[in-house]
């Protein structure tokens, strides 16, 4: 799950990692300045999307008249069709020098990697191009940071040890165990005129598999972003991304369901969504996915390809049976492929019910694509 | 025909531990893994110990069961919460390979029962995986077991049921599997393509194919081709790319699966597999042909 910058900024802010002064405009809500803030103040628009600071959504304003006029502008500003959320405004911090910091979950070095750069403001990708800009260092998952890190990265960034610096990175690796961050970026890290570093930006990832340990529905992506069957998906169990074609697409697995997708497009259709009841999917959870695509999508037609491991595909035809009873839906726009465990109970309930069943992959496409033509 | 053990990964006498076996899933899949022929000696449930799943003793304890059975092998049901203490448990009981079926696991857990293991000589499979098959010998899975049989096709995939699948069309094509095994579904996982070519494939002289099933997001694939490239690796290799019309920025289904920005698109990573020389199959079902091409 991605955070907005100022959620971002709220978890550096508890755990240690020093950050503006600040306070939140909620969209819709009026723009006046608290006490204890002065003048020159940063603007700036809240998005999930990059490209922020290209697009005009950061301001720095040195008058009250200034102020609103940037609040109203950037409010009213689309990046990737979306206004921002909220507007974050901080005081103007004077810096000598911007760089970049980030620790990440690293995929192919199975633990975490430091990534810093004395030139900062850029995106990482293009300071990696160039030879020598940036640092890479691997941390072991189970020593986590010890102090000759923290010396070799300072060495790296400063020449030396800044002890300001020492501290937030220690804060910041801290906050990547403890809150479980796939990503924490800070880009700019501003070196302030005594030396001392503060984040000026944030990029937080946090990953969806520790909702067990987090609440992570408290955060805009999941309150503003997500769609109400995105929200069901979550709570029953399945994935659904809704897409811009016509077929709605469910399959059981997730690579098995993307190449449904990519099948479908093979043979000239186009998939309205990507829904993934995964392993042993229960009559229910079939159900309120089903339910979900007709509600959000309205597919001219629906494919439904599962290849039943510890799924049971008696199990699935109930389910579709049962949806298609109490919706009073139209079995001549479904194609039906169903293979694996139980295969035969599966295939009788469905024909019963005047369903032709398919077995082959292929030739399900193919006639769901013939269907929206 | 005897089926031997695969060096550097499958045992010849596999002997299997099922972690949560008296949960739901652990106990279908126990009666599931009998059937195909599978050597299960114990299952562990903390405060279960005494009990009976399908005739197979559960223990309170890896060590006991361990101790008790003889046990080499453990495949994990158990839930994400409770999975990292599962992994270590097994680990410091000695068991290898490890495979973990457990879907949500939390990558900063993933991370650190994988560091244990290697420093431990230990080999993970997963999380999020289907687990493994060598037909003929045993299966530590969950694959349904009707498709498969023996031979010398090995299938390696990021995907669970796209797998049986494939797997389906190899067998109907004429052809048996000698290796399958799902590498996992999560965002980081224990054995990667690269691993598993480097460390495995490359020793199994009964392996005559491999077909690779990708997906989007990482960059699993393209080491995978740089490997294949660098090392002219001699064993005809397949490729199947799953997620070519799926949307940036979207997780499909699996944590793994996500193209950030530009990177991480199955197209990319048929373009590298197909500089490094990989056979490319657009749809599942040009797999067979592509077989009778390469396999003499």
């Amino acid at each position: 799950m991605f955070l907005l910058e100022y959620e971002g900024k709220q978890l550096f802010r508890d755990g240690g990692v020093t950050v503006p002064n600040s306070f939140i405009i909620p969209r819709g809500s009026e723009a006046s300045i608290p006490e204890g803030f002065s003048f020159p103040l940063v603007v700036k628009g809240q998005y999930l999307a990059g490209g922020r600071g290209k697009a005009g959504a950061v301001k720095i304003v040195k008058t009250e008249d200034e102020f609103r006029e940037a609040v109203e502008s950037i409010f009213n500003l689309k990046i990737r069709s979306s206004y921002p959320s909220h507007i974050l405004v901080e005081e103007f911090v004077p810096h000598s020098k911007e760089m970049y910091l980030s620790i990440l979950v690293s995929k192919p070095d199975k633990g975490y990697v430091i990534l810093a750069s004395k030139e900062g403001g850029v995106e990482v990708e293009e300071l990696a191009r160039k030879e020598g800009v940036l640092m890479k260092l691997y941390v072991d998952p189970i020593t986590g940071l010890l102090p000759f890190h923290q010396r070799l990265v300072s060495k790296f960034l400063f020449g030396g040890m800044n002890k300001s610096f020492m501290k937030l990175l220690a804060s910041l690796f801290k906050l990547v165990v403890e809150k479980d961050l796939l990503l924490a970026e800070i880009n700019p890290l501003a070196v302030l005129e005594d030396g001392s570093v503060m984040a000026l930006d944030s990029k937080v990832i946090v990953d969806d598999n520790s909702e067990f340990r987090h609440d992570l529905t408290k955060y805009y992506e999941y309150t503003s972003v997500l769609t109400e069957g995105e929200k069901l998906g979550k709570k029953y169990g399945f994935s659904y991304v809704p897409l811009e074609g016509d077929i709605g697409v469910m399959g059981n697995g997730a690579g098995l369901t993307m190449a449904t997708l990519d099948l479908v497009a093979y043979y000239g259709g186009k998939p309205a969504c990507f829904i993934d009841v995964g392993g042993g999917a229960s009559e229910e959870r079939i159900g309120t996915a089903l339910d979900v695509m007709l509600r959000e999508i309205r597919p001219k037609a629906i494919f439904v390809n599962i290849f039943a491991g510890i799924t049971r595909c008696d199990d699935v035809a109930r389910a579709i049976v049962s949806v298609v009873k109490k919706r009073g839906l139209d079995i001549s726009k479904m194609v039906i492929r169903l293979t694996g465990t139980n295969e035969d109970i599966g295939e009788a309930i469905l024909k019963e019910a005047g369903f032709k069943v398919h077995k082959d992959m292929d030739e399900a496409a193919k006639e769901v694509v013939k269907l929206c033509q | 025909m005897s089926v031997k053990g695969v060096k550097n990964f499958v045992p010849d006498d596999v002997r299997v531990l099922v972690q949560g076996i008296t949960g739901k899933q652990g106990s279908f899949h126990t009666e599931q893994m009998l059937k195909y022929g599978t050597n299960i000696v114990a299952g562990v449930t903390p405060g279960k110990g005494g009990q009976e799943v399908h005739g197979v003793p559960v223990y309170d304890t890896v060590k006991e069961a361990v101790e008790a059975t003889g046990a080499n092998t453990s495949i994990i049901f158990v839930p994400a919460r409770f999975a990292y203490d599962a992994v270590l448990e097994a680990i410091y009981a000695g068991l290898n390979p490890i495979v973990v079926i457990t879907e949500g696991i939390p990558a900063n857990d993933t991370v650190k029962f994988l560091r244990i293991a290697k420093a431990n000589g230990v080999r993970i499979i997963g999380p999020n995986c289907p687990g493994f098959i060598v037909p003929g010998l045993t299966k530590v899975g969950i694959m349904p077991n009707q498709y498969f049989k023996p031979g010398n096709v090995t299938i390696i995939s990021r995907s669970g049921t796209l797998t049986y699948e494939v797997a389906w069309n190899v067998l109907k094509a004429g052809f048996g599997h000698r290796l399958v095994v799902g590498v996992g579904g999560d965002y980081v996982i224990g054995t990667n393509f690269l691993e598993f070519f480097d460390e495995i494939l490359k020793y199994d002289e009964d392996t005559e194919a491999v077909v690779v099933i990708g997906e989007i997001g990482g960059d699993d694939e393209e080491r995978l081709a740089k490997y294949i490239v660098e090392t002219g690796f001699d064993k005809p290799v397949i490729g199947y790319v799953a997620g070519r019309t799926a949307p940036p920025g979207k997780k499909m289904g699996h944590a793994g699966a996500i193209i950030s920005g530009s990177s991480g698109t199955a197209d990319a990573k048929i373009k590298s597999l197909k500089e490094a020389g990989v056979h490319i199959a657009y749809r599942p079902s040009d797999i067979p042909e592509i077989l009778k091409r390469v396999i003499k």
